[in-house]
């Protein structure tokens, strides 16, 4: 059976997953090593169980996305922190000098271009936290991939060593902040 | 003046009695990592990185401080030291507010390239996030002090080799910030005289000029070693250290 | 002033003093202040007055007299009866009753064959609380300012050294460096300029010792710091204390004009060569200031941050001068020691730590207040005979020595003897000589966490491991408080502190995490309690998945 790949995108600006879908024509091969069972770029709703490597984007920054870290976690025997965001908070966690209230004011009443409401219905905006933080503040993280975004290369060297059943030796090889 | 002679990592190397250890690794092509330090201004050991073991004697000591001991034996690079150099930039990291993707200096950044040499892959800390300013009125220049380590190299080169002393420290423990003047905006600090030489040697993105974006900035720190020469023998040449 | 008219002026003020029947002493210090002892001796006054005893009746506001937590305290000179809680009314009663009617007010009499003041052995504070602090006189009649005399008249500089030395004295501001051995390097650096620097700054938690000498006996420390100038060839002095230390400051002020009206310091000190002078220097009140490469450049106004050492101040020091740095108690060490030799000193104590040591005593114990003892003394003899234990039944559980520095001993080392070697045995230290004293209601996580709160706000900030590494101890022992801490953290916090001890550039961060790591060695199961398990995953049960 061919591992089980799961992508997460939390906190974050998606551009680590562009930069996954930059990967061109290495994904017709990573789609022939692996089985994407979760991910924005496909329809499945809920993270599912027996998922071998979890890549997750972003930083954990409101209550939904530390729900779902834990689910993640539960369910993946691999979790990498994929990105600056979910391995150090990055501009994910710029707001952390404010606090939430403020920043929920400023982008909904303060720049909002003509309604300015708060949202204050409990479903409308999921809550967030006092401040955003890096994955592996909430939850064990197996490895981490720098970069803002990392770059297809980096991405692909990781996703080939783990394929392959190897942890990916990114210190060595592939160490790049920002 | 007397050489002594004495063993760096198992080698034999001699150095002479007022230098540092610092300088004669250099100079024996040993790398020891620094950030307070820096090649023309005074030495302060407060950074920590440069610390070394001497056997026999339980107390680590900066290398950039230290003079050498006929027939001792130093140790710059154990596994205690690089755990606790590691800890030093985990604790830098965790300080500030560094996010390399939008800095000025990403990718020529000194702070960075310690991460990189310590592997540094996760800060186990909680991030601070401390509240801090950025002065951009100066008209050349801007203060950004998210990024700021508190090395004190701007204040000391100011003060050493420009003798504005524009810059000093004000507060205590982590509200130690970087003040003009009075701390009073850059930009009315009549003490500065627009010279630059700060910006140049700040290890981050704390210091950088305007019109600058982001990883644009790379600093070029020689001038330095010209000014330092030249107050010495009057020749406005650069010495290199030997060995380099 | 020569060596006679130094005796003339004993004689005479010992006449003056003799002039009266009896003499009533008033603690005037800042703890019996507190308590309003200026009411006590404006009741003395009036009551003594009233019975028209102004010519037969001396009152003298004296320094401390130890007992603090009871005060205000008062003495009557002549029989040695010592008061507590003496208010303006109690004073007129014992005017009334002891002074005039010759029987002691029962209710307000302390036992003084306590042994809160029989187990003690004052050199130190000899004087405390006998003598007027602001009247250079009573300091001469008991013989002030004979040692200098002694020492300039009598002895070679090197001959003073060698008597310091053979004393065994160690310094009293922590560290416990030999005395001898630091005026020895000062007087052989070379340099026509030297100094001698009293650290007054007195900056941990709980200590008030050295305000205490300053305020009781301010011409101790002056005589010491100029037998100190003698030995090292020092002819600038200066005592460096804190702003928030104003009684201090003041008696100092007071005490260096007089000395300097009658010669004793200034120039040709008894008609000899030597000459010295000595400036007070204030400082904010930053504890990093009473390190002393931090106290040098508070001293020439410059920002109070310590620098690695070598060199060291006794060789490179204030304005790069050989510079001598005292602590105030070592300095009041001096006089007794050339006074009455250097074997005898070092026939108190124990053969390392020689003399006495003064306490204080604070925290959950009976007696709070000031005491010297002789080195060596078990621990379990200042708790429970001389600090009458801990108040309310409840049970002792550790005292803190050495402040932010040092750490805590638990009630199985309470047959330590209190000495310098003994209690770093124990992952302690000397230190100034605070003793907080915990009982069995002190969560010992929380007192951890309140002494690093205080390194987190004193770290000057120079260095990274103290600057930040602190910091992160205070967030970490917050987070186990808070019960949201696993066993992870208590790791993470074991490193930091070994880590934070071994990097950090001066002795502020250096022992900044000795109070976690000796609270961890003694009391680990606090921090245990304290702690949630480390999470374990189970894999979402399929239906119960709510993304
Ligand atoms: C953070 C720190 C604070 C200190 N505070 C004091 C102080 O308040 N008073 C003092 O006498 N020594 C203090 N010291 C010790 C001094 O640096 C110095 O060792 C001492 O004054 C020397 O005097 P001594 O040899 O008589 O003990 C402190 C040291 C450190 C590291
Ligand atoms: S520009 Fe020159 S003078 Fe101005 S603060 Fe920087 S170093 Fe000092
Ligand atoms: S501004 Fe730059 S040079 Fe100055 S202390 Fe900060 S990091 Fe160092
Ligand atoms: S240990 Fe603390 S107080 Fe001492 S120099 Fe470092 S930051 Fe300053
Ligand atoms: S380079 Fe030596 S302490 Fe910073």
């Amino acid at each position: 059976m061919k591992p089980r790949v799961a992508s997460v995108w939390l906190s974050g600006c998606s551009g680590c997953h562009m930069s996954f879908l930059d990967l061109d024509e290495r994904l017709i091969e990573l789609a022939d090593m692996a089985e994407l069972v979760y991910s924005p770029f496909v329809d499945i709703k809920h993270f599912p169980r027996d998922v071998d490597v979890a890549l997750v984007e972003g930083a954990v920054s409101n209550v939904e996305n530390e729900e779902m870290a834990h689910i993640i976690r539960r369910n993946s025997k691999f979790v990498l922190s994929f990105g600056d965001c979910a391995t150090t908070g990055n501009i994910s966690a710029m707001r952390n000098q404010f606090s939430a209230g403020e920043i929920v004011r400023r982008s909904y009443v303060e720049l909002a271009d003509d309604a300015s409401v708060l949202p204050l219905e409990p479903t409308s905006i999921a809550q967030l936290m006092p401040s955003a933080v890096p994955l592996h503040a909430i939850i064990k993280v197996d490895a981490f991939l720098h970069g803002c975004p990392p770059s297809p290369d980096q991405i692909w060297f990781a996703l080939s060593e783990l394929m392959a059943g190897r942890i990916p030796d990114l210190p060595t090889a592939y160490l790049k902040y920002g | 003046m007397p050489i002594l002679t004495f063993a760096m990592n198992g080698h034999q190397v001699s150095g002479h009695d007022d230098e540092t250890l610092l300088q004669i690794a250099r100079q024996h092509g040993i790398h020891i990592p620094t950030l307070c330090h820096l090649d023309g201004l005074s030495d302060i050991g407060a950074c920590r990185l440069c610390l070394v073991e001497i056997e026999g004697q339980d107390k680590l000591v900066a290398a950039c401080v230290t003079k050498p001991q006929e027939g001792m034996s130093v140790h710059t690079d154990t596994e205690r030291l690089q755990r606790y150099r590691r800890t030093i930039v985990e604790l830098l990291a965790s300080e500030g507010n560094h996010q390399c993707a939008v800095c000025v200096v990403n990718e020529h950044c000194q702070l960075q390239d310690l991460a990189y040499a310590v592997e540094l892959q996760y800060v186990r800390f909680p991030y601070l996030y401390p509240k801090r300013t950025l002065d951009a009125t100066h008209k050349d220049f801007v203060m950004d002090r998210n990024r700021c380590v508190l090395c004190s190299r701007c204040i000391r080169v100011c003060h050493e080799v420009e003798g504005a002393h524009t810059w000093d420290t004000a507060g205590r423990s982590f509200h130690c910030t970087i003040m003009a003047d009075m701390d009073q905006p850059w930009g009315t600090a009549a003490s500065c005289t627009s010279c630059g030489k700060c910006v140049w040697v700040c290890p981050t993105g704390a210091l950088f000029e305007k019109g600058q974006t982001v990883a644009e900035m790379e600093k070029h720190r020689d001038f330095l070693k010209y000014i330092v020469t030249a107050r010495r023998t009057g020749e406005w040449i650069a010495e290199e250290e030997e060995g380099e | 002033m020569t060596l006679e008219e130094l005796h003339q002026l004993a004689e005479k003020e010992r006449g003056r003093q003799q002039a009266f029947t009896n003499r009533v002493l008033v603690c005037s210090s800042t703890g019996c202040i507190a308590c309003n002892s200026g009411m006590t001796r404006d009741g003395f006054i009036t009551a003594i007055k009233e019975h028209d005893l102004e010519n037969e009746i001396e009152v003298v506001g004296t320094g401390c007299m130890g007992l603090c937590a009871l005060g205000p305290l008062a003495l009557i000179e002549g029989d040695g009866r010592l008061y507590r809680n003496v208010d303006g009314s109690v004073a007129s009663a014992i005017v009334a009753r002891h002074i005039v009617g010759g029987e002691v007010v029962d209710d307000n009499m302390l036992d003084t064959d306590d042994p809160f003041f029989a187990s003690q052995m004052k050199i130190v504070l000899e004087h405390c609380g006998r003598i007027d602090p602001g009247r250079i006189e009573e300091y001469i009649a008991v013989g002030g300012y004979s040692a200098l005399a002694k020492a300039i008249t009598e002895m070679k500089p090197e001959e003073v050294i060698e008597e310091i030395r053979k004393s065994g004295l160690r310094g009293r501001g922590g560290a416990g460096y030999p005395t001898g051995l630091k005026w020895d390097v000062s007087r052989k650096a070379p340099g026509d300029q030297k100094y001698v620097i009293c650290n007054g700054d007195e900056g941990d938690p709980g200590a008030y010792m050295d305000r205490n000498v300053l305020e009781s006996d301010p011409h101790r420390v002056l005589e010491g710091m100029a037998i100190a100038a003698y030995a090292v060839g020092a002819n600038q002095g200066y005592i460096y204390t804190r702003a928030e230390y104003p009684l201090a400051i003041e008696r100092l002020k007071v005490a260096i004009k007089q000395a300097e009206k009658h010669g004793l310091l200034g120039n040709r000190i008894f008609e000899s060569h030597f000459n010295f002078r000595i400036d007070m220097r204030i400082g904010a009140g930053a504890f990093v200031c009473g390190e002393e490469t931090a106290l040098l450049r508070s001293i020439k106004g410059r920002r109070g941050r310590p620098r690695p050492r070598p060199p060291y101040p006794s060789e490179n020091g204030l304005f790069g001068a050989p510079t001598v740095i005292n602590n105030v108690e070592t300095l009041a060490n001096i006089a007794p020691i050339i006074d009455r030799s250097g074997a005898w000193f070092a026939g108190i104590g124990t053969p390392n730590s020689t003399g006495t040591k003064i306490f204080a005593l604070t925290g959950k114990i009976e007696h709070t207040g000031l005491i010297e003892v002789p080195m060596g003394i078990p621990l379990r003899e200042i708790i429970f005979d001389i600090g009458g234990g801990t108040p309310d039944g409840t049970e002792f559980k550790a005292v803190q020595t050495g402040g932010p520095s040092g750490g805590c001993v638990p009630k199985e080392h309470l047959d330590l003897p209190v000495d310098y070697e003994s209690l770093k045995a124990v992952g302690s230290m000397m230190g100034s000589g605070g003793m907080i004293v915990m009982d069995s209601d002190s969560e010992m996580v929380d007192v951890a966490k309140f002494f690093m709160e205080f390194c987190v706000e004193e770290s000057c900030g120079k260095c990274i491991p103290c600057r930040v590494g602190t910091r992160h101890l205070h967030l970490l022992l917050e987070k186990i408080t808070r019960g949201e801490a696993t066993a992870d953290d208590v790791a993470l916090l074991e490193e930091l502190c070994i880590m934070v001890k071994e990097t950090s550039l001066c002795g502020l961060g250096q022992s900044a995490p000795n109070p976690v790591l000796s609270t961890l060695r003694f009391f680990r199961e606090e921090y245990d309690e304290l702690l949630k398990p480390v999470l374990g995953y189970e894999p979402s049960k399929p239906e119960a998945d709510p993304s």
